[in-house]
């Protein structure tokens, strides 16, 4: 009986310690190692605890802890987050997140948690994140919960939607409601759940309204329900993946723009066929690894340098290539075909004698990403910066054509060449320039494609073709007709691909340009004046 | 115009035509005498493998001359020729395939390897009918031949020329390779049809098969040589080169320019196909990478190395390059072979256009004007008449 007492009485005691010291220790850090400490029912006051200091580092904590990632030292009980690492765990610290050192797994406890801590927990991150003060923090937990919904959590969740100020951010956690209200047993709750779900664009919600509308043994006017909102979300969908095509073809398009605006120049100008032009695409890539590797503290800024070093260096070497080869060789364009073609095979080579190997070039953190339209759409950046510069790229060397001295030779130079030079145009010297232009937008272009392919040694070739067929088919020497047709082939071959696979849609693409250039065999965009052949 | 036989035209008339014929002829006798009875410790032994590569050049040369006929001497520069050879080496192929019977890996009397691999239950309906040598050599010229013709027929009808339809002959070429990597397609993908045992019977590991193939591929490269003198010789052949030199003066003058350059292409691409079909038995495999543009461009450059225009020279191009580039890729020199490849390209189309041929002939016409002009300076009439 004493025995008891005295048991019961140290027990109190302890409990009355332990909430003095957690009276007192009001700071982050001590808190949290408190909660790693404590017992299992301790832990959820204790998570309350942490999360009325409002600290913005909790969250992290509670994350950690529930992925099962915090632990604490062996050593001196100080808690930590890890990480898996291949040489045991790494550790960082919780007040700064900074990497602390990698240690081995049994030098550390994990902070254990059970299934009513797991719920708390959950609970807890959902309403901290719910109620963040950074939109795209609120924005992102209620993505979440649309992807994994928790009826547990379906009053936070109502709450956050009370007082959030932001609409776009409030329609997603409406949505996020509906897919938890649309399981409950009220009647008129669900029907209003299925509204909200049959206005969004969510791939979850259409799920659940396809489910709902055909289950056969629920309310029938809850699956009549269901049923027309799974069709109004389909429909919507059906007109973003539309869209969602459009612009993936529109991307692909100017992808293949940039590869053969270049080509347009050197082809469609001077009437040189450059089979080294891949090649010259291949340097702007490799100029902007170079840029890289140079300046590896300004990745960021690493693109904007190497766009004009990538327009001279493949200018240059477009020139050079001008005036040692294909200056021999004009009037012959079978032969400067072959000329150049043998130049691709050095170029290639000589890049593979220095790596054989893809080289890594970094995407800045500007480019990558993607901007959510809504939940059927998404955009990414890297795609989109390459459609606006495209189009950039276009656009000024359509300046520079129209407006332009030099513009006003090379086109003087293209429609007649003696006439040209009787007016005093150093034809020669046009066709270097005309000929570096191409060559250096070439290079401009591999800066692009560096970004969104592999950079190495082949790199050239896979452009080479498609670039020929843009031109051929869009009209020789006309860059309107250009942009047509990279625009119309990436489009084209964006909406074949869900039906007939990548490659099969690519095979349709090239016998159509085949049979296109029998229909018409000056392209699209013919240039219009009488020419004599032979 | 002679009315002469061709072939007695060639060995009278054409020196370049004698030696070549006076090479092969050798060639055909002595390296069967030389792989078949003489030991194979004898230092005058030929080995097996080179018998193989050797034919493996004159299935090369044979290209090269299909490829000749038509740039050479109707100004048509193909760069997908590649993809008739390849036909014509998928349709042999495929009859070596159905030879194979149930000897394969899986031992599936009826499917390929590759397709028992795919889990196909039966055989697509245009593998029928090539367990038929003759069938299968049906296909070797009509597969080509069709494609050629349908190509032809329309590129020419519209008038698509130079360099559009060097493009579009790429075009042609790559959709092809594109189409035959497909598993789908029923041609084994990415790896081709390989392991073939025999040929009409006979064991395609044994030397006896591989010089009878041998000699075969010789005498076809001969035939080929002669029907491609015979017609540029002929008067349809004037007009090719006329229609070379300037389309469309041949054309107001009235004649179907399309009619000749269609005829032309397609006799080109059934050379291409026999060479292809020739090819395969010997190296023992065929896949997609035949179709591979660079490939095509390479026969080019064998033409134009060689000598464009006058047939002998797409022979000795073809050879001479595909002898440097088993030399050079084999040994140490194997990553500059690219930077000789490339050199090659620009320094006969800049230096060279007329190829080795044209070196021998300048160096010909420089002795013979050297002896025309000692003859001249000597008085004495009896040196004049020397050749």
């Amino acid at each position: 009986m004493n025995y008891t007492i005295k048991k019961i009485v140290l027990i109190a005691i302890g409990l009355l310690l332990s909430w003095i010291s957690v009276g007192w220790s009001a700071d982050f850090e001590s808190l949290t190692k408190e909660v790693a400490q404590s017992s299992y029912a301790q832990k959820n006051k204790l998570i309350d605890q942490l999360v009325a200091l409002e600290d913005p580092r909790s969250l992290t904590v509670l994350k950690a802890m529930l992925d099962g990632k915090l632990y604490l030292q062996k050593s001196d009980q100080t808690v930590v987050i890890g990480e898996d690492h291949p040489d045991g765990v790494q550790i960082k610290n919780i007040s700064d997140e900074q990497v602390i050192d990698v240690v081995g797994a049994r030098s550390l406890e994990k902070v254990k948690i059970n299934n009513s801590v797991r719920g708390k927990l959950r609970t807890v991150i959902a309403s901290l994140q719910l109620s963040a003060k950074d939109a795209s923090l609120r924005r992102q937990s209620a993505r979440d919960l649309i992807k994994s919904p928790d009826a547990e959590l379906r009053d936070i969740i109502a709450a956050a939607v009370e007082r959030e100020e932001s609409s776009s951010v409030k329609k997603e956690m409406e949505l996020a409601l509906a897919l938890v209200d649309v399981e409950s047993e009220n009647a008129d709750r669900r029907k209003q759940a299925i509204k909200v779900m049959s206005a969004s664009y969510s791939p979850e919600a259409l799920a659940v309204l396809e489910r709902l509308s055909a289950d056969k043994e629920g309310a029938a006017d809850i699956a009549k329900l269901a049923a027309e909102g799974a069709d109004k979300v389909r429909h919507r969908m059906g007109i973003m993946k539309f869209i969602e095509n459009l612009f993936f073809g529109a991307s692909l398009g100017s992808v293949l723009l940039l590869a053969a605006i270049g080509l347009a120049i050197t082809f469609g100008v001077m009437g040189v066929i450059n089979m080294a032009h891949g090649e010259m695409i291949m340097l702007g890539a490799y100029t902007t690894f170079a840029v890289q590797q140079i300046f590896p503290n300004w990745i960021e800024a690493s693109i904007i340098i190497a766009i004009p070093m990538a327009f001279l260096v493949s200018g240059s070497v477009g020139v050079l290539i001008e005036r040692t080869v294909i200056r021999h060789l004009y009037g012959r364009p079978l032969e400067t075909l072959l000329a150049t073609f043998g130049i691709s095979l050095f170029l290639q080579q000589l890049v593979r004698t220095y790596n054989s190997n893809n080289v890594p070039v970094v995407t800045p953190d500007w480019m990558s990403g993607f901007y959510q339209v809504n939940g059927a759409l998404s955009l990414t950046y890297n795609r989109l910066y390459i459609i606006v510069f495209s189009l950039l790229v276009l656009g000024l060397l359509a300046l520079l054509l129209r407006k332009t001295l030099l513009g006003l030779q090379m086109r003087a130079v293209t429609q007649n060449r003696a006439m040209a030079n009787s007016m005093g145009i150093r034809s020669s010297w046009v066709d270097a320039l005309t000929f570096g232009l191409g060559s250096g937008i070439a290079g401009i272009a591999g800066v692009a494609l560096s970004q969104i392919t592999n950079v190495g040694p082949n790199m050239g070739q896979g452009f080479i073709i498609d670039s020929f067929m843009v031109v051929v088919f869009g009209g020789v020497g006309n860059l309107l007709g250009t942009f047509f047709a990279a625009m119309g082939l990436g489009v084209v071959n964006k909406f074949l691909e869900p039906y007939a696979g990548a490659v099969l849609g690519k095979i349709f693409v090239l016998v159509f340009i085949i049979l296109f250039i029998q229909w018409r065999p000056r392209g699209l965009f013919a240039l219009k004046g009488r020419f004599v052949e032979d | 115009m002679s009315r002469k036989p061709i072939l007695q035209l060639l060995l009278t008339n054409d020196k370049a035509s004698r030696w070549l014929f006076i090479v092969m002829g050798v060639l055909g006798v002595l390296v069967p005498i030389l792989n078949l009875a003489v030991p194979a410790d004898s230092a005058f032994h030929v080995p097996t493998y080179m018998v193989t590569l050797i034919g493996k050049y004159l299935c090369f040369a044979m290209l090269a001359l299909a490829l000749d006929l038509i740039w050479g001497y109707c100004g048509i520069l193909s760069l997908g020729h590649g993809a008739f050879f390849a036909l014509g080496g998928y349709a042999m192929g495929m009859y070596l395939m159905r030879q194979i019977g149930d000897r394969g890996v899986y031992g599936n009397p009826v499917l390929p390897d590759f397709m028992v691999f795919l889990n196909w239950q039966e055989l697509p309906w245009y593998w029928y009918g090539f367990d038929n040598f003759g069938f299968a050599l049906l296909m070797v010229f009509l597969a080509p031949g069709l494609l050629a013709f349908l190509f032809g027929w329309l590129a020419f009808r519209s008038r698509v020329t130079g360099v559009y339809l060097s493009i579009i002959t790429q075009a042609l070429t790559y959709a092809l390779m594109l189409a035959f990597f497909r598993n789908d397609m029923g041609f084994g993908g990415n790896n081709g049809l390989t392991d073939f045992k025999d040929i009409l019977g006979f064991d395609l590991q044994a030397d006896s098969t591989r010089v009878s193939l041998f000699v075969i591929t010789l005498l076809c490269l001969a035939g080929a040589y002669i029907l491609c003198q015979y017609i540029t010789r002929s008067k349809a052949g004037r007009v090719l080169i006329s229609i070379r030199d300037a389309e469309s003066r041949t054309r107001f003058i009235g004649y179907k320019v399309e009619h000749y350059k269609l005829f032309v292409f397609v006799v080109s691409s059934l050379i291409a196909g026999l060479a292809g079909a020739l090819y395969v038995p010997q190296i023992g495999i065929i896949n997609p990478s035949e179709f591979n543009p660079l490939n095509s461009i390479e026969i080019v450059i064998w033409v134009a190395i060689g000598g464009r225009g006058t047939l002998y020279g797409a022979i000795i191009g073809a050879i001479l390059v595909n002898y440097a580039k088993t030399t050079f890729t084999s040994g140490v020199f194997a990553e500059y072979w690219l930077f000789i490849l490339g050199a090659l390209f620009v320094i006969t189309t800049i230096y060279l256009p007329r190829g080795v041929v044209g070196i021998l002939d300048g160096y010909r016409q420089k002795v013979a004007r050297k002896k025309a002009d000692q003859a001249a300076a000597t008085p004495v009439p009896q040196t004049a008449g020397g050749k």
